[in-house]
Protein backbone atom coordinates (compact mmCIF):
# COMPACT_ATOMS: atom_id res chain seq x y z
CA UNK A 1 0.00 0.00 0.00
CA UNK A 2 1.65 3.43 -0.95
CA UNK A 3 2.78 5.67 2.30
CA UNK A 4 0.94 8.71 2.47
CA UNK A 5 3.53 11.74 3.40
CA UNK A 6 2.37 15.15 4.36
CA UNK A 7 4.96 17.93 4.24
CA UNK A 8 4.60 21.15 6.11
CA UNK A 9 6.05 24.02 4.03
CA UNK A 10 5.69 27.93 4.87
CA UNK A 11 6.37 30.42 2.45
CA UNK A 12 9.11 33.66 3.70
CA UNK A 13 10.95 36.63 2.66
CA UNK A 14 13.97 35.71 0.29
CA UNK A 15 16.37 34.60 2.94
CA UNK A 16 19.07 35.97 0.28
CA UNK A 17 17.64 39.27 0.15
CA UNK A 18 20.71 41.42 0.91
CA UNK A 19 21.14 43.09 4.48
CA UNK A 20 20.98 46.26 2.55
CA UNK A 21 17.33 45.78 1.42
CA UNK A 22 16.16 44.31 4.33
CA UNK A 23 13.81 46.93 6.52
CA UNK A 24 11.68 46.73 9.50
CA UNK A 25 9.17 48.87 10.09
CA UNK A 26 9.45 49.38 13.69
CA UNK A 27 6.44 51.35 14.38
CA UNK A 28 4.29 48.21 13.88
CA UNK A 29 7.26 45.35 14.79
CA UNK A 30 7.08 43.63 10.92
CA UNK A 31 9.43 43.03 8.57
CA UNK A 32 8.76 45.48 5.17
CA UNK A 33 8.79 43.45 2.23
CA UNK A 34 11.84 44.06 -0.31
CA UNK A 35 10.62 45.82 -3.55
CA UNK A 36 11.10 43.16 -6.92
CA UNK A 37 12.00 40.19 -4.37
CA UNK A 38 9.48 37.65 -4.53
CA UNK A 39 8.60 35.30 -1.23
CA UNK A 40 10.57 31.64 -1.90
CA UNK A 41 9.48 28.50 -0.04
CA UNK A 42 11.55 28.08 3.19
CA UNK A 43 14.73 26.43 2.09
CA UNK A 44 14.81 23.63 4.67
CA UNK A 45 11.01 22.58 3.54
CA UNK A 46 12.47 21.93 -0.17
CA UNK A 47 14.92 19.51 1.67
CA UNK A 48 11.89 18.25 3.67
CA UNK A 49 9.93 17.94 -0.11
CA UNK A 50 12.63 16.28 -1.61
CA UNK A 51 13.22 13.92 1.21
CA UNK A 52 9.31 12.95 0.26
CA UNK A 53 10.04 12.43 -3.14
CA UNK A 54 12.84 10.31 -2.63
CA UNK A 55 10.67 7.63 -0.57
CA UNK A 56 8.54 8.21 -3.77
CA UNK A 57 11.27 7.92 -6.36
CA UNK A 58 11.97 4.30 -4.07
CA UNK A 59 8.72 2.93 -4.21
CA UNK A 60 4.81 3.98 -3.77
CA UNK A 61 4.12 7.26 -2.09
CA UNK A 62 1.77 10.20 -2.48
CA UNK A 63 3.07 13.11 -1.03
CA UNK A 64 0.47 16.06 0.34
CA UNK A 65 2.30 19.43 0.82
CA UNK A 66 0.56 21.56 3.62
CA UNK A 67 0.67 25.09 4.05
CA UNK A 68 0.00 27.61 6.56
CA UNK A 69 -0.47 31.50 5.53
CA UNK A 70 -2.06 34.74 3.80
CA UNK A 71 -0.81 36.19 0.53
CA UNK A 72 0.25 33.16 -0.90
CA UNK A 73 2.31 34.01 -4.29
CA UNK A 74 0.66 30.94 -6.23
CA UNK A 75 3.63 30.44 -8.64
CA UNK A 76 6.26 30.33 -5.42
CA UNK A 77 3.86 27.91 -3.33
CA UNK A 78 3.64 25.65 -6.80
CA UNK A 79 7.35 24.67 -6.24
CA UNK A 80 6.60 21.57 -4.51
CA UNK A 81 4.08 20.62 -7.33
CA UNK A 82 6.43 20.91 -10.27
CA UNK A 83 9.43 19.16 -7.91
CA UNK A 84 6.53 16.22 -8.45
CA UNK A 85 4.18 16.86 -5.20
CA UNK A 86 1.21 15.21 -5.51
CA UNK A 87 -0.88 18.00 -3.72
CA UNK A 88 -0.95 21.55 -2.51
CA UNK A 89 -3.40 21.88 0.78
CA UNK A 90 -3.54 25.65 1.81
CA UNK A 91 -5.02 27.43 4.64
CA UNK A 92 -4.97 30.76 3.79
CA UNK A 93 -6.66 33.32 5.87
CA UNK A 94 -5.95 37.56 6.72
CA UNK A 95 -6.24 35.21 10.36
CA UNK A 96 -3.37 33.31 9.89
CA UNK A 97 -0.68 35.69 9.12
CA UNK A 98 1.79 35.90 11.65
CA UNK A 99 0.70 33.29 13.19
CA UNK A 100 2.78 32.63 16.45
CA UNK A 101 4.34 28.70 16.88
CA UNK A 102 0.79 27.44 18.97
CA UNK A 103 -1.74 28.59 16.15
CA UNK A 104 0.68 27.69 13.48
CA UNK A 105 0.64 24.05 15.26
CA UNK A 106 -3.05 24.17 15.78
CA UNK A 107 -3.77 24.89 12.60
CA UNK A 108 -1.84 22.10 10.54
CA UNK A 109 -2.98 19.65 13.48
CA UNK A 110 -6.17 20.42 12.03
CA UNK A 111 -5.48 20.23 8.18
CA UNK A 112 -3.34 17.05 8.81
CA UNK A 113 -6.25 15.06 10.66
CA UNK A 114 -9.05 17.08 7.74
CA UNK A 115 -6.68 15.50 4.97
CA UNK A 116 -4.71 12.52 6.84
CA UNK A 117 -4.48 9.82 7.98
CA UNK A 118 -0.60 10.15 6.89
CA UNK A 119 2.27 7.61 7.57
CA UNK A 120 5.07 10.23 8.09
CA UNK A 121 4.58 14.23 8.11
CA UNK A 122 7.61 16.25 7.27
CA UNK A 123 9.30 19.31 7.61
CA UNK A 124 11.85 22.00 7.61
CA UNK A 125 14.74 21.91 10.57
CA UNK A 126 13.20 25.64 10.96
CA UNK A 127 11.53 28.45 8.78
CA UNK A 128 14.58 31.17 7.72
CA UNK A 129 12.03 34.08 8.99
CA UNK A 130 11.38 33.69 12.52
CA UNK A 131 13.77 30.41 13.21
CA UNK A 132 11.99 28.75 15.50
CA UNK A 133 12.57 25.66 14.81
CA UNK A 134 9.48 24.13 16.85
CA UNK A 135 6.50 23.94 15.02
CA UNK A 136 7.23 20.17 13.81
CA UNK A 137 8.11 19.53 17.83
CA UNK A 138 4.72 20.59 18.71
CA UNK A 139 3.26 19.15 15.97
CA UNK A 140 4.22 15.96 17.11
CA UNK A 141 3.29 16.40 20.25
CA UNK A 142 0.05 17.99 19.53
CA UNK A 143 -0.40 14.75 17.34
CA UNK A 144 0.77 12.17 20.18
CA UNK A 145 3.22 11.23 17.46
CA UNK A 146 7.28 10.63 17.56
CA UNK A 147 9.40 12.96 16.37
CA UNK A 148 12.63 13.21 15.15
CA UNK A 149 14.73 16.22 14.04
CA UNK A 150 17.60 16.75 11.63
CA UNK A 151 17.15 14.16 9.17
CA UNK A 152 20.05 13.50 6.49
CA UNK A 153 17.95 10.53 4.91
CA UNK A 154 14.78 9.07 5.49
CA UNK A 155 13.87 5.65 4.92
CA UNK A 156 9.78 4.23 5.57
CA UNK A 157 7.89 1.26 5.49
CA UNK A 158 6.54 -1.64 7.47
CA UNK A 159 5.32 0.30 9.93
CA UNK A 160 8.50 2.06 11.23
CA UNK A 161 10.97 5.16 10.33
CA UNK A 162 14.78 4.77 9.75
CA UNK A 163 16.15 8.65 10.36
CA UNK A 164 20.03 9.21 9.62
CA UNK A 165 19.82 12.78 12.23
CA UNK A 166 22.84 14.76 11.24
CA UNK A 167 25.04 15.73 14.01
CA UNK A 168 27.96 18.61 13.74
CA UNK A 169 30.36 15.50 13.46
CA UNK A 170 28.85 12.27 11.87
CA UNK A 171 25.58 11.17 12.17
CA UNK A 172 23.01 8.75 14.43
CA UNK A 173 20.91 6.59 13.29
CA UNK A 174 16.92 6.53 15.15
CA UNK A 175 14.13 4.34 14.49
CA UNK A 176 10.61 4.99 15.39
CA UNK A 177 7.40 3.89 14.59
CA UNK A 178 4.80 5.37 12.34
CA UNK A 179 3.24 7.70 12.22
CA UNK A 180 6.15 10.23 13.28
CA UNK A 181 7.24 13.72 12.24
CA UNK A 182 10.52 14.38 11.29
CA UNK A 183 12.13 17.43 10.33
CA UNK A 184 14.79 17.29 7.61
CA UNK A 185 17.95 19.27 7.24
CA UNK A 186 19.90 20.52 4.59
CA UNK A 187 22.39 17.60 4.77
CA UNK A 188 20.01 15.65 3.14
CA UNK A 189 21.38 17.20 -0.21
CA UNK A 190 20.20 19.68 -2.83
CA UNK A 191 15.92 19.71 -3.58
CA UNK A 192 15.48 18.65 -7.26
CA UNK A 193 15.18 21.13 -9.88
CA UNK A 194 11.62 21.39 -11.58
CA UNK A 195 11.87 19.78 -14.83
CA UNK A 196 9.26 21.34 -17.27
CA UNK A 197 7.01 18.59 -17.33
CA UNK A 198 6.85 19.29 -13.67
CA UNK A 199 6.22 22.88 -14.14
CA UNK A 200 3.26 22.00 -16.84
CA UNK A 201 2.11 19.85 -14.49
CA UNK A 202 2.08 21.66 -11.55
CA UNK A 203 0.12 24.79 -13.57
CA UNK A 204 -2.76 22.56 -14.55
CA UNK A 205 -3.43 21.58 -10.72
CA UNK A 206 -5.31 23.81 -8.44
CA UNK A 207 -4.09 23.92 -4.87
CA UNK A 208 -7.66 22.34 -2.31
CA UNK A 209 -8.45 25.48 0.13
CA UNK A 210 -9.01 24.68 3.63
CA UNK A 211 -11.32 27.70 5.43
CA UNK A 212 -11.11 27.96 9.56
CA UNK A 213 -14.69 26.94 9.22
CA UNK A 214 -13.63 23.68 7.78
CA UNK A 215 -10.37 23.18 10.40
CA UNK A 216 -13.28 23.96 13.05
CA UNK A 217 -10.66 26.40 14.22
CA UNK A 218 -11.34 29.37 16.90
CA UNK A 219 -9.89 32.37 17.02
CA UNK A 220 -9.41 31.60 20.62
CA UNK A 221 -6.86 28.46 19.15
CA UNK A 222 -4.53 31.21 16.91
CA UNK A 223 -4.43 33.66 20.10
CA UNK A 224 -0.18 33.76 20.47
CA UNK A 225 1.60 32.43 23.50
CA UNK A 226 4.50 35.11 23.63
CA UNK A 227 3.70 38.70 22.27
CA UNK A 228 6.06 40.56 20.02
CA UNK A 229 7.16 43.51 21.97
CA UNK A 230 9.65 45.02 19.16
CA UNK A 231 11.48 44.33 16.24
CA UNK A 232 14.58 46.16 15.13
CA UNK A 233 17.61 45.82 13.10
CA UNK A 234 20.92 45.46 15.22
CA UNK A 235 22.98 48.43 14.63
CA UNK A 236 26.26 47.65 13.17
CA UNK A 237 29.29 50.22 13.33
CA UNK A 238 32.41 48.67 10.47
CA UNK A 239 35.36 49.52 11.88
CA UNK A 240 37.10 47.35 9.37
CA UNK A 241 40.62 48.58 8.84
CA UNK A 242 41.37 47.76 4.69
CA UNK A 243 45.25 47.18 3.73
CA UNK A 244 45.98 48.48 -0.10
CA UNK A 245 49.06 47.94 -2.10
CA UNK A 246 50.28 48.14 -5.05
CA UNK A 247 48.15 44.99 -6.24
CA UNK A 248 46.30 42.35 -4.93
CA UNK A 249 49.02 40.24 -4.26
CA UNK A 250 50.72 43.08 -2.49
CA UNK A 251 47.75 43.52 -0.70
CA UNK A 252 47.77 39.96 0.75
CA UNK A 253 51.58 40.22 1.84
CA UNK A 254 50.74 43.24 3.76
CA UNK A 255 48.00 41.40 5.25
CA UNK A 256 50.06 38.85 6.55
CA UNK A 257 52.41 41.21 7.94
CA UNK A 258 50.37 43.24 9.42
CA UNK A 259 48.39 40.39 10.89
CA UNK A 260 52.01 39.15 12.42
CA UNK A 261 52.65 43.06 13.60
CA UNK A 262 49.80 42.49 16.19
CA UNK A 263 50.60 38.66 16.93
CA UNK A 264 47.36 37.23 15.65
CA UNK A 265 49.30 34.53 13.29
CA UNK B 1 4.23 27.60 41.60
CA UNK B 2 7.67 29.21 41.68
CA UNK B 3 10.97 29.32 41.17
CA UNK B 4 13.38 28.16 38.39
CA UNK B 5 14.44 25.36 36.67
CA UNK B 6 17.25 24.62 35.01
CA UNK B 7 18.06 22.18 32.75
CA UNK B 8 21.72 20.84 33.07
CA UNK B 9 23.49 18.71 30.66
CA UNK B 10 25.72 15.98 31.47
CA UNK B 11 29.08 15.28 29.79
CA UNK B 12 31.41 12.56 30.99
CA UNK B 13 29.39 12.10 33.96
CA UNK B 14 29.68 15.27 35.13
CA UNK B 15 27.59 18.80 34.56
CA UNK B 16 28.46 20.38 31.11
CA UNK B 17 30.00 23.92 31.24
CA UNK B 18 26.78 25.02 29.57
CA UNK B 19 25.11 23.95 32.12
CA UNK B 20 27.21 27.15 34.08
CA UNK B 21 25.42 29.49 31.38
CA UNK B 22 22.29 28.59 32.26
CA UNK B 23 22.81 29.39 36.09
CA UNK B 24 23.94 32.78 35.18
CA UNK B 25 21.16 33.17 33.73
CA UNK B 26 18.61 32.34 36.44
CA UNK B 27 21.17 33.74 39.07
CA UNK B 28 20.71 37.43 37.16
CA UNK B 29 16.83 36.63 37.30
CA UNK B 30 16.83 35.96 40.89
CA UNK B 31 18.53 39.26 41.56
CA UNK B 32 15.47 40.82 38.98
CA UNK B 33 13.32 39.46 41.84
CA UNK B 34 12.05 35.71 40.56
CA UNK B 35 11.23 34.45 43.86
CA UNK B 36 11.30 30.42 44.77
CA UNK B 37 15.31 29.50 44.14
CA UNK B 38 16.95 27.78 41.78
CA UNK B 39 16.88 23.83 41.23
CA UNK B 40 19.12 22.39 38.51
CA UNK B 41 17.96 18.97 37.21
CA UNK B 42 21.03 16.11 35.86
CA UNK B 43 19.55 13.38 33.53
CA UNK B 44 21.70 10.15 32.87
CA UNK B 45 22.38 6.62 33.17
CA UNK B 46 24.98 7.08 36.14
CA UNK B 47 25.45 10.71 38.08
CA UNK B 48 27.48 9.61 41.08
CA UNK B 49 30.24 12.03 40.04
CA UNK B 50 27.52 14.66 39.50
CA UNK B 51 28.94 17.33 42.37
CA UNK B 52 27.15 20.02 43.77
CA UNK B 53 30.18 22.30 43.45
CA UNK B 54 30.09 22.30 39.69
CA UNK B 55 26.55 24.10 40.30
CA UNK B 56 27.43 27.31 41.86
CA UNK B 57 23.93 29.14 41.97
CA UNK B 58 21.97 26.23 42.22
CA UNK B 59 20.07 25.99 45.95
CA UNK B 60 19.04 22.39 45.22
CA UNK B 61 19.61 19.29 42.67
CA UNK B 62 17.69 16.74 41.28
CA UNK B 63 19.24 13.79 39.99
CA UNK B 64 17.40 11.30 37.93
CA UNK B 65 19.10 8.50 36.99
CA UNK B 66 17.18 5.96 34.60
CA UNK B 67 19.23 3.65 31.38
CA UNK B 68 17.02 5.45 29.01
CA UNK B 69 18.79 8.93 30.03
CA UNK B 70 21.92 7.82 29.23
CA UNK B 71 24.10 10.84 27.02
CA UNK B 72 20.67 13.17 27.59
CA UNK B 73 18.58 9.84 26.18
CA UNK B 74 19.73 10.85 22.54
CA UNK B 75 18.04 10.19 19.15
CA UNK B 76 14.51 10.91 19.92
CA UNK B 77 14.87 12.78 23.53
CA UNK B 78 11.80 11.25 24.34
CA UNK B 79 12.93 10.04 27.86
CA UNK B 80 14.65 13.25 28.92
CA UNK B 81 11.47 15.11 28.05
CA UNK B 82 9.26 12.64 29.31
CA UNK B 83 11.57 12.80 32.81
CA UNK B 84 11.23 16.56 32.73
CA UNK B 85 7.30 16.40 32.33
CA UNK B 86 7.10 14.39 35.24
CA UNK B 87 9.02 16.36 37.33
CA UNK B 88 7.29 19.40 36.60
CA UNK B 89 4.32 18.00 37.89
CA UNK B 90 5.41 17.67 41.56
CA UNK B 91 8.06 21.05 41.23
CA UNK B 92 5.86 23.56 39.27
CA UNK B 93 8.52 25.79 38.70
CA UNK B 94 7.41 28.98 37.50
CA UNK B 95 10.86 29.39 35.03
CA UNK B 96 12.39 26.29 32.85
CA UNK B 97 15.60 27.34 31.25
CA UNK B 98 17.36 24.61 28.55
CA UNK B 99 20.88 25.55 26.60
CA UNK B 100 20.30 25.68 22.82
CA UNK B 101 22.10 22.78 21.91
CA UNK B 102 21.13 19.60 19.65
CA UNK B 103 19.28 18.40 23.40
CA UNK B 104 17.65 21.80 24.61
CA UNK B 105 16.79 22.79 20.82
CA UNK B 106 14.46 19.84 20.69
CA UNK B 107 13.66 18.86 24.29
CA UNK B 108 12.77 22.63 25.44
CA UNK B 109 10.30 23.32 22.66
CA UNK B 110 8.58 19.32 23.00
CA UNK B 111 8.69 19.80 26.97
CA UNK B 112 6.08 23.27 26.15
CA UNK B 113 3.96 21.44 24.05
CA UNK B 114 3.40 18.77 26.04
CA UNK B 115 2.67 20.77 28.54
CA UNK B 116 0.91 23.49 26.88
CA UNK B 117 3.41 25.92 27.73
CA UNK B 118 4.89 28.63 25.72
CA UNK B 119 8.73 28.70 24.82
CA UNK B 120 11.01 30.92 23.54
CA UNK B 121 13.96 29.51 21.42
CA UNK B 122 17.54 30.30 20.79
CA UNK B 123 17.26 33.62 23.55
CA UNK B 124 20.13 36.06 24.09
CA UNK B 125 18.67 37.61 26.47
CA UNK B 126 16.44 36.96 29.25
CA UNK B 127 14.84 39.35 31.78
CA UNK B 128 12.32 39.87 34.69
CA UNK B 129 9.56 42.73 32.92
CA UNK B 130 8.85 44.16 36.59
CA UNK B 131 5.72 45.84 35.66
CA UNK B 132 4.53 42.45 34.25
CA UNK B 133 6.34 40.31 36.30
CA UNK B 134 6.86 37.77 32.97
CA UNK B 135 10.00 36.97 31.57
CA UNK B 136 10.96 38.73 28.42
CA UNK B 137 13.29 37.83 26.02
CA UNK B 138 15.72 38.76 22.74
CA UNK B 139 16.13 36.03 19.83
CA UNK B 140 17.95 36.83 16.83
CA UNK B 141 15.46 36.39 13.87
CA UNK B 142 15.66 36.76 10.16
CA UNK B 143 18.78 34.80 10.21
CA UNK B 144 20.02 37.35 12.74
CA UNK B 145 19.50 40.19 10.37
CA UNK B 146 17.12 41.29 13.36
CA UNK B 147 16.31 40.64 17.06
CA UNK B 148 12.90 40.66 18.39
CA UNK B 149 11.76 41.48 22.01
CA UNK B 150 9.21 38.87 22.96
CA UNK B 151 7.04 39.05 26.18
CA UNK B 152 5.46 35.67 27.58
CA UNK B 153 1.48 36.06 28.30
CA UNK B 154 -0.86 34.61 30.47
CA UNK B 155 0.43 33.04 34.05
CA UNK B 156 1.66 29.79 33.28
CA UNK B 157 4.83 28.44 33.05
CA UNK B 158 7.48 30.04 30.84
CA UNK B 159 9.98 27.99 29.23
CA UNK B 160 13.60 29.80 27.10
CA UNK B 161 16.26 28.08 25.71
CA UNK B 162 19.56 29.84 25.90
CA UNK B 163 21.70 30.31 22.86
CA UNK B 164 24.88 28.62 24.25
CA UNK B 165 28.20 31.29 24.63
CA UNK B 166 25.94 34.27 25.01
CA UNK B 167 26.41 34.46 28.92
CA UNK B 168 29.17 33.78 31.06
CA UNK B 169 29.31 30.89 32.75
CA UNK B 170 28.25 31.03 37.09
CA UNK B 171 31.35 30.97 38.80
CA UNK B 172 32.46 29.64 42.34
CA UNK B 173 31.74 26.66 43.93
CA UNK B 174 28.18 25.23 44.52
CA UNK B 175 26.48 24.33 47.83
CA UNK B 176 23.62 23.16 46.91
CA UNK B 177 21.97 20.24 48.03
CA UNK B 178 21.29 16.85 46.47
CA UNK B 179 18.14 15.02 46.47
CA UNK B 180 17.09 11.67 43.82
CA UNK B 181 13.90 11.65 41.79
CA UNK B 182 12.77 7.96 40.52
CA UNK B 183 11.94 8.80 36.79
CA UNK B 184 11.25 4.80 36.00
CA UNK B 185 7.68 5.55 36.24
CA UNK B 186 8.03 8.76 33.50
CA UNK B 187 9.82 7.24 31.14
CA UNK B 188 8.27 4.42 30.31
CA UNK B 189 6.71 5.94 27.16
CA UNK B 190 9.81 6.50 25.25
CA UNK B 191 8.88 5.08 21.51
CA UNK B 192 12.13 6.39 19.31
CA UNK B 193 15.19 4.82 19.31
CA UNK B 194 18.51 5.29 18.72
CA UNK B 195 20.39 2.25 16.82
CA UNK B 196 23.54 4.01 16.93
CA UNK B 197 25.79 6.83 16.52
CA UNK B 198 28.23 7.42 13.58
CA UNK B 199 31.11 10.20 14.52
CA UNK B 200 32.91 11.47 11.57
CA UNK B 201 36.71 11.72 13.13
CA UNK B 202 38.22 14.81 11.65
CA UNK B 203 41.87 15.76 11.09
CA UNK B 204 43.49 17.82 12.49
CA UNK B 205 42.40 20.37 14.89
CA UNK B 206 38.86 20.58 15.87
CA UNK B 207 36.80 23.87 14.17
CA UNK B 208 35.59 24.10 17.86
CA UNK B 209 38.72 24.42 19.45
CA UNK B 210 40.45 26.13 16.63
CA UNK B 211 42.48 29.73 17.42
CA UNK B 212 42.85 30.30 13.60
CA UNK B 213 40.24 29.30 11.37
CA UNK B 214 40.29 29.91 7.56
CA UNK B 215 36.96 29.37 5.97
CA UNK B 216 36.06 29.25 2.47
CA UNK B 217 32.48 30.31 0.27
CA UNK B 218 31.00 30.26 -2.58
CA UNK B 219 33.47 33.18 -3.74
CA UNK B 220 35.85 29.92 -4.45
CA UNK B 221 33.76 28.66 -7.17
CA UNK B 222 34.59 24.65 -6.56
CA UNK B 223 36.55 21.84 -4.32
CA UNK B 224 40.08 22.87 -5.74
CA UNK B 225 40.35 25.93 -3.60
CA UNK B 226 40.02 24.72 -0.13
CA UNK B 227 43.10 22.76 -0.65
CA UNK B 228 44.77 26.07 -0.68
CA UNK B 229 43.02 26.84 2.25
CA UNK B 230 43.71 23.81 3.57
CA UNK B 231 47.48 24.64 3.21
CA UNK B 232 47.13 27.74 4.68
CA UNK B 233 45.50 26.25 8.17
CA UNK B 234 48.39 23.62 8.14
CA UNK B 235 51.20 26.04 8.15
CA UNK B 236 49.15 28.35 11.18
CA UNK B 237 48.36 25.25 13.28
CA UNK B 238 44.69 25.91 12.38
CA UNK B 239 41.58 24.63 11.13
CA UNK B 240 39.32 24.90 8.11
CA UNK B 241 35.91 25.85 7.67
CA UNK B 242 33.56 26.90 5.23
CA UNK B 243 29.80 28.76 4.63
CA UNK B 244 26.58 26.84 4.24
CA UNK B 245 26.93 27.33 0.75
CA UNK B 246 29.98 25.71 -0.26
CA UNK B 247 28.67 22.71 1.99
CA UNK B 248 25.63 22.76 0.10
CA UNK B 249 27.31 22.94 -3.71
CA UNK B 250 29.23 19.79 -1.90
CA UNK B 251 32.34 21.02 -2.37
CA UNK B 252 33.39 19.96 1.33
CA UNK B 253 31.43 17.85 3.87
CA UNK B 254 28.77 19.44 6.37
CA UNK B 255 30.91 18.37 9.41
CA UNK B 256 33.08 21.91 7.88
CA UNK B 257 29.95 24.28 8.00
CA UNK B 258 29.90 27.20 10.66
CA UNK B 259 26.61 29.69 10.88
CA UNK B 260 23.78 29.67 12.90
CA UNK B 261 22.64 25.76 11.24
CA UNK B 262 26.41 24.21 11.64
CA UNK B 263 29.34 25.17 13.88
CA UNK B 264 29.33 28.02 16.29
CA UNK B 265 33.39 28.69 16.69
CA UNK B 266 35.59 30.77 18.57
CA UNK B 267 39.21 31.48 17.08
CA UNK B 268 41.62 34.27 17.67
CA UNK B 269 41.74 35.09 13.47
CA UNK B 270 38.76 33.81 11.34
CA UNK B 271 40.12 34.31 7.96
CA UNK B 272 37.05 34.44 5.56
CA UNK B 273 37.67 33.88 1.78
CA UNK B 274 35.20 34.64 -0.56
CA UNK B 275 32.55 34.31 1.95
CA UNK B 276 29.63 37.46 2.00
CA UNK B 277 28.83 37.20 5.46
CA UNK B 278 25.43 36.25 5.54
CA UNK B 279 23.88 36.94 8.49
CA UNK B 280 23.31 33.34 8.88
CA UNK B 281 26.91 32.68 8.50
CA UNK B 282 27.80 35.60 11.11
CA UNK B 283 25.77 33.83 13.41
CA UNK B 284 28.56 30.80 13.98
CA UNK B 285 30.92 33.74 15.29
CA UNK B 286 30.01 35.74 17.82
CA UNK B 287 32.92 34.22 19.63
CA UNK B 288 35.38 34.66 16.86
CA UNK B 289 37.76 37.62 18.16
CA UNK B 290 39.71 39.13 15.21
CA UNK B 291 37.90 38.84 11.35
CA UNK B 292 39.53 39.28 8.85
CA UNK B 293 37.86 38.89 5.27
CA UNK B 294 39.66 39.15 1.39
CA UNK B 295 36.53 39.36 -0.78
CA UNK B 296 36.36 40.89 -4.36
CA UNK B 297 33.14 42.85 -3.38
CA UNK B 298 33.79 45.94 -0.94
CA UNK B 299 29.95 46.21 -0.23
CA UNK B 300 29.96 42.19 1.23
CA UNK B 301 28.28 41.95 4.50
CA UNK B 302 31.37 40.50 6.01
CA UNK B 303 33.36 43.68 5.93
CA UNK B 304 31.05 45.27 8.44
CA UNK B 305 32.12 42.44 11.22
CA UNK B 306 35.58 42.15 9.82
CA UNK B 307 38.70 44.21 11.62
CA UNK B 308 40.97 43.70 8.50
CA UNK B 309 39.75 42.95 5.08
CA UNK B 310 41.62 42.96 1.39
CA UNK B 311 38.84 44.21 -1.18
CA UNK B 312 39.90 42.08 -4.18
CA UNK B 313 40.28 38.47 -6.17
CA UNK B 314 41.43 35.81 -3.47
CA UNK B 315 42.83 33.96 -6.35
CA UNK B 316 45.98 36.55 -5.97
CA UNK B 317 45.72 38.03 -2.68
CA UNK B 318 45.79 34.79 -0.85
CA UNK B 319 49.25 32.97 -2.71
CA UNK B 320 50.79 35.87 -1.74
CA UNK B 321 48.90 35.95 1.93
CA UNK B 322 50.21 32.07 2.45
CA UNK B 323 53.52 33.02 0.73
CA UNK B 324 54.04 35.90 3.64
CA UNK B 325 52.90 33.89 6.58
CA UNK B 326 55.52 30.41 5.16
CA UNK B 327 58.25 33.12 5.35
CA UNK B 328 57.39 34.31 8.26
CA UNK B 329 56.87 31.03 9.95
CA UNK B 330 60.59 30.37 9.08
Amino acid sequence: MALRIAVCVKQVPDPETPASAFNVDESVNRVVPAPGIPPVVNGFDLHAVEAALRIKDAGDAEVVVLAVGNDFVMDVMKKPLSMGADTLVLAEDPSLEDLDPVGTVNTLAAMIQKTGPFDLILAGRQASDWDQAHVPLGLAERLGLPSVTLARNVEAGEGKVRVERALTDGFQVVEAPTPAVITVSNEIGEARYPTLRGIMAASRKQPERLTLDDLGLSSESLQPALSLKRLFIPESESQVELIEGEDEADAGRKLALRLRELNLI
Amino acid sequence: MSGILVIAEVDDGVIAPVSGELLAVACKLVDEGVEGGVTLLAMGDDLSNVSATHAPGADRIVLMSHPSLKDGGTGGFDAPVLAVAGLNESLSPDVILFAKTDFGAVAGPRLAFKLGAPVAQDCVDVTLDSATGRIAVTRPVFGGNALAVFGFNGDGIQIVTIRPGVFDPMEGEGTASVEEFDASEAVAGVRSRLVETIVQESEGVRLEDADVIISGGRGLGGPEPFEQLQELADILGGAVGASRAACDAGWVDHSYQVGLTGKSVKPTVYLSVGISGASQHMAGLSGARNIVAINKDGDANIFKSARFGVVGDWEKVLPAFTATVRDLAG
